[in-house]
């Protein structure tokens, strides 16, 4: 007699374990959804840092070709195979050559065009910073008086603009 | 630079005095520089299709994975199409290319069909679309496009038994085009 | 008929062009003498012929006579009639007739101005002046000629102007129309402004020029008597720029404003250098400081309006304003390269002649705060030019070509902008040959600490970008500095007894140039918050939907309600359109009708988004596809930009500011006038 109350706890507990899983397994096959997948936004994301191997100038994202479509299309498929970003940025360069992507790499001759600015503004930072450092050589006493005397013109500009509060062009017709 | 201090009533010319005569011929070296790079550049950019000359090797690896290369074709007429899936014109010469194909095959003329800037099954099913049979593979990172300067899709190279290059072909190709300058090409 | 009219009238004003050089050479020495008067009435009667030549084209295009390739390719008969004008500039060809007469209107203006002590200049201002016209009328008349009919020769198509022997005409039946995103408010405005900014800095250029040429150019006189053009330009450039950005926003569909697109960058750096100009000039004049470094700055902006040109009108680098090459980028290269060298030449060698008035007489001084302002302008000038050629230049070294996207500028210009607010916003308070730093600490501390303030309340609200604090911060503070100045203005006018609006306005009579000035930083300000804004919290997403579905973003929800498509302009143009209900946190904002057109003729599509403005944010949304079969699915975007309409706002404050920095005095022109009242018929006061 006592094995029957255990034969059907037993049983019992099979049948729910075997519901349970099929429940899951039901749980887990989701109703086909309008969205894909992989969502627009991620392929947008992806396809922002790149830009349209055809047209000149325009990211991928926003590209409305029926090319850009289709390229993108091929992001979401590389994306739900499992393919990172890195490689798929790899795969367009290896493709279509690095001008695919939307920032150019800092290595090689690329890495110029990063650094010619930095040099270009420290150079004229230079420039200028030697530049107010030898107008500035004076002490101030001789350089307010010799300002007076050094040329006829800086007398018509005599007047401290600042001063007098009127900065307004000298008088003279419109034209 | 040694600090002066002027003389009175002279006025001060810190300006000129600065600009030393190598500082002036340094600005002109850079400005004639670039404006030397940038004329170079920009006539680099408006070169024209190769349209004469010894036709640039290369080699393309079809579809199927077959390996051809150009100067392995001497001695054959080779006709060198440029195209892509995405490319409407494209779209309107393929029948016209795949027949003359079909009619000049085993008459010692080859033809080559490039893919430019595409996508591998956008391109395979452009091919089972209009059934063409002739080998096509893409042209990675446009080594083949750049080498003859192509400016867009489609377009046309015919290259006689020598290796020579003997036109090119910007736009479509409608009948009789093609099969009047095979036929001028295998008479050469 | 009225086409040959048109291009013989070009020709003559070629022809005229060429005379009044000569003719100004000729009397350079007599500055009274018949032959300056002669060039003078030579460069006026250009105009007039020039404006005839425009008006035949116009005529063309408005009448429709398709056999003139150029109305062939612009204008069409579906168009509406002030459409079919603005074809005027809408291709290659009418577009550089139009910067040819708007130039030959300003050189006329000049004629017709009053030359007293400066008459020196005059001649050289004609060679230099109308050298630049020459240039473009010799492009209009052999390179890119708007007059030119199609006939047909044997089987093919030939453009020319006069019938060719054998030749027929070919008289298509209607035209292909004005490219369809080009039909837009932004667009119809923003070629016109553009020029007009690009052409008015051609005459400062020609007075600097003269002034180096004659040795006149260690007085100021030719900076003060430009000084009102260099404006007028500036302010149309800057107008054609933002008219540029908003057209892109409406019309492009990617829910921005600027791609630094190499045609955006080519008309952009003008500005730079000339804002660089605008403001160092002052230098000049009030200190005679600078004197080279402000003919540097004008040679630069000259030649990168050239350049600007040049870059949009010959496809050389392609971008959304392609047109097809021609053989007008050599003929524009040549001439910017022998200008430009020139111009540098004559400056060398003139060096001995421009003479500083003056040191710098302290560190911390209007002076030095300007030479730092212009060291950012210039940053940002070279970095844009670099950005912007490296391209072709990688290309020409490694066969490849890279592209140099926003990513770049951001990182490389977005630090030197932040300088350049924060410069404007204290630059001001700096006085001229010395400023004590004890002072400068007194009047800053307070918009410093408040706009601390600010960005502690933003990091509150959860607000953790770093950078975007700063952006908010700085905002806040050149902000709070600009009303600070007003207030103390106000303030120190209350003390006579005037109330604050009568103060204010007492302010700007007074003191137009300062206190426009400041206005325009205002909108500067203003137009750097919406930056802010969208730089750093744009939020987007996209999404396919059913009819019934929803696309979440933020606080907002999109409801895809219906889809239709139908038919405008004589089936020429076939529209989507798709109609969405717009929610916030549940409550019904808007319904909303995003666009998609096809235009048959052109094989265009265009974009149209559907955008709900509010000060806080924009809420761009855009159809991005539908399925074709069914209808059953439709693709939406939705941009969230924040504060993007400040940059609108900014933009017309930025251009009510310089109109009263520009206008003049009373006092001046009732000077004017009375110096003219016999001509006019006044009697003399």
């Amino acid at each position: 007699m006592r094995v029957k109350p255990m034969k059907s706890l037993l049983t019992m507990v099979i049948v729910l374990l075997a519901a349970g899983i099929i429940l899951a397994a039901l749980a887990s096959v989701q109703p086909v959804k309008a969205q894909n997948p992989v969502s627009d936004d991620e392929v947008n994301a992806v396809a922002k840092q790149l830009y349209c191997p055809v047209c000149e100038n325009t990211p991928l994202d926003v590209c409305p070709t029926q090319a850009c479509k289709d390229w993108r299309e091929m992001i979401r498929q590389q994306l739900i195979q499992g393919w990172t970003e890195e490689q798929v940025k790899d795969y367009f360069v290896a493709n279509y050559g690095p001008r695919v992507l939307a920032q150019p790499p800092a290595k090689g001759f690329s890495a110029l065009v990063w650094v010619l600015p930095v040099i270009g503004l420290a150079g004229g930072g230079l420039l200028l910073w030697q530049l107010l450092r030898r107008w500035q050589h004076r002490p101030p006493a001789a350089g307010s008086d010799f300002s007076l005397i050094a040329g006829p013109r800086s007398c018509s500009r005599g007047r401290d603009p600042a001063r007098s509060g009127v900065t307004g062009p000298a008088p003279g017709p419109p034209w | 630079m040694a600090q002066t201090f002027p003389l009175e009533g002279e006025a001060p010319s810190q300006q000129s005095g600065f600009l030393r005569n190598y500082w002036r011929g340094l600005a002109v070296a850079l400005v004639v520089a670039l404006l030397a790079l940038l004329g170079w550049g920009l006539q680099a950019q408006a070169g024209d299709p190769v349209e004469a000359g010894a036709a640039p090797d290369f080699s393309l690896t079809t579809f199927e994975g077959e390996t051809i290369t150009l100067s392995e074709l001497k001695g054959q007429v080779v006709i060198i199409n440029f195209w892509a899936s995405w490319c409407p014109p494209c779209r309107e010469e393929a029948p016209y290319l795949e027949a003359t194909w079909r009619k000049y095959k085993d008459q010692g003329v080859v033809f080559l069909g490039v893919d430019y800037v595409d996508a591998k099954p956008n391109a395979l099913a452009y091919l089972d679309e209009f059934d063409i049979t002739y080998p096509n593979g893409p042209d990675i990172a446009q080594r083949i496009a750049k080498a003859y300067r192509i400016k867009g899709v489609p377009e046309t190279f015919y290259i006689d038994k020598r290796g020579q290059v003997r036109g090119v072909q910007i736009g479509p190709l409608y009948p009789p085009t093609l099969d009047d300058k095979i036929d001028e090409l295998l008479a050469d | 008929m009225i086409n040959d009219f048109g291009f013989i009238s070009l020709a003559l004003s070629g022809l005229a062009s060429l005379y009044a050089i000569y003719a100004a050479l000729c009397g350079r020495d007599d500055l009274t003498g018949p032959w300056l008067a002669s060039a003078r009435r030579a460069v006026l009667t250009g105009f007039g012929l020039l404006t005839v030549a425009i008006l035949s084209v116009v005529y063309n295009l408005v009448s429709g006579d398709f056999q003139v390739n150029y109305a062939y390719q612009t204008s069409a008969i579906a168009m509406p009639t002030f459409l079919k004008v603005t074809a005027l500039w809408g291709g290659q060809e009418g577009s550089i007739l139009f910067w040819t007469w708007l130039m030959s209107a300003f050189t006329a203006a000049v004629m017709v101005r009053k030359w007293d002590r400066d008459r020196a200049l005059m001649p050289w201002v004609i060679v230099v002046a109308v050298g630049t016209l020459l240039f473009f009328q010799v492009v209009s008349m052999f390179i890119a000629n708007p007059f030119e009919r199609l006939w047909f020769v044997g089987e093919e198509v030939v453009q020319s102007v006069w019938q060719p022997a054998q030749g027929l005409p070919a008289i298509p039946g209607d035209g292909q129309g004005l490219n369809p995103l080009l039909r837009h408010p932004g667009m119809i405005g923003h070629p016109p402004t553009l020029y007009l900014g690009f052409v008015g800095f051609v005459i400062p250029y020609a007075f600097a020029m003269a002034a180096l040429i004659t040795g006149q150019a260690n007085d100021a006189a030719w900076i003060q008597t430009t000084r009102r053009w260099t404006l007028v330009a500036w302010l149309f450039l800057s107008i054609g720029l933002i008219l540029g950005g908003r057209w892109a926003y409406d019309v492009l569909g990617w829910g921005g404003y600027w791609g630094w697109d190499p045609v955006e960058n080519a008309s952009f750096m003008p500005w730079l250098t000339g804002t660089a100009f605008l403001h160092s000039a002052m230098i000049q004049e009030k200190r005679g400081m600078l004197k080279v470094w402000n003919m540097i700055l004008i040679i630069l902006t000259y030649s990168l309006v050239m350049f600007g040109t040049f870059i949009t009108r010959s496809g050389v680098i392609s971008s959304v304003h392609s047109f097809a090459q021609s053989a007008i980028g050599p003929a524009f290269f040549a001439f910017i390269s022998v200008t430009f060298l020139a111009s540098l030449w004559l400056l060398l060698t003139r060096l001995k002649t421009l003479k500083s008035d003056h040191e710098l007489d302290a560190l911390l001084s209007r002076e030095s705060i300007f030479l730092l302002q212009n060291w950012l302008f210039l940053g940002i000038t070279f970095a844009t030019f670099w950005g912007t050629i490296f391209p072709m230049i990688s290309e020409l070294f490694t066969g490849e070509k890279i592209t140099v996207g926003p990513p770049f500028y951001n990182k490389v210009n977005g630090p030197l902008f932040a300088g350049l607010v924060l410069t404007m916003g204290i630059a001001p308070l700096f006085a001229w040959r010395k400023q004590s730093a004890v002072r400068l600490g007194r009047q800053l501390w307070l918009p410093f600490g408040l706009a601390l303030i600010i960005g502690l309340g933003l990091l509150l609200t959860g607000i953790y970008d770093l950078l975007a604090l700063f952006g908010y911060w700085l905002v806040a503070f050149v902000g709070l500095t600009i009303l600070w100045e007003f207030g103390k203005g106000i303030r120190a006018r209350m003390k006579h007894g005037e109330n604050p609006g009568v103060a204010l306005g007492r302010l700007f009579a007074r003191n137009r140039r300062r206190y426009g000035g400041y206005v325009v930083h205002l909108g500067v300000v203003m137009m750097a918050l919406g930056v802010v804004g969208t730089n750093f919290f744009q939020q987007e997403t996209q999404g396919m939907l059913a009819p019934g579905e929803s696309l979440q973003l933020d606080r907002y929800t999109l409801t895809y309600e219906t889809l239709r498509r139908y038919e405008q302009e004589g089936g020429d143009r076939q529209v989507t359109e798709a109609t969405v209900s717009l929610y916030r946190e549940g409550q019904f904002l808007k319904t909303l009708r995003p666009h998609k057109d096809f235009f048959v003729s052109s094989g265009q599509p265009l974009s149209n988004p559907a955008v709900l403005s509010r000060p806080g944010e924009d809420v761009y949304v855009l159809l991005v596809a539908w399925e074709e079969v069914g209808l059953t699915g439709s693709t939406f975007k939705i941009y969230l930009n924040p504060l993007v309409n400040w940059i609108w706002l900014g933009g017309l404050v930025l251009i009510a500011g310089t109109l009263l920095a520009a206008w003049p005095e009373r006092q001046a022109v009732i000077s004017w006038v009375e110096a003219r009242s016999p001509a006019l018929g006044v009697p003399a006061k």
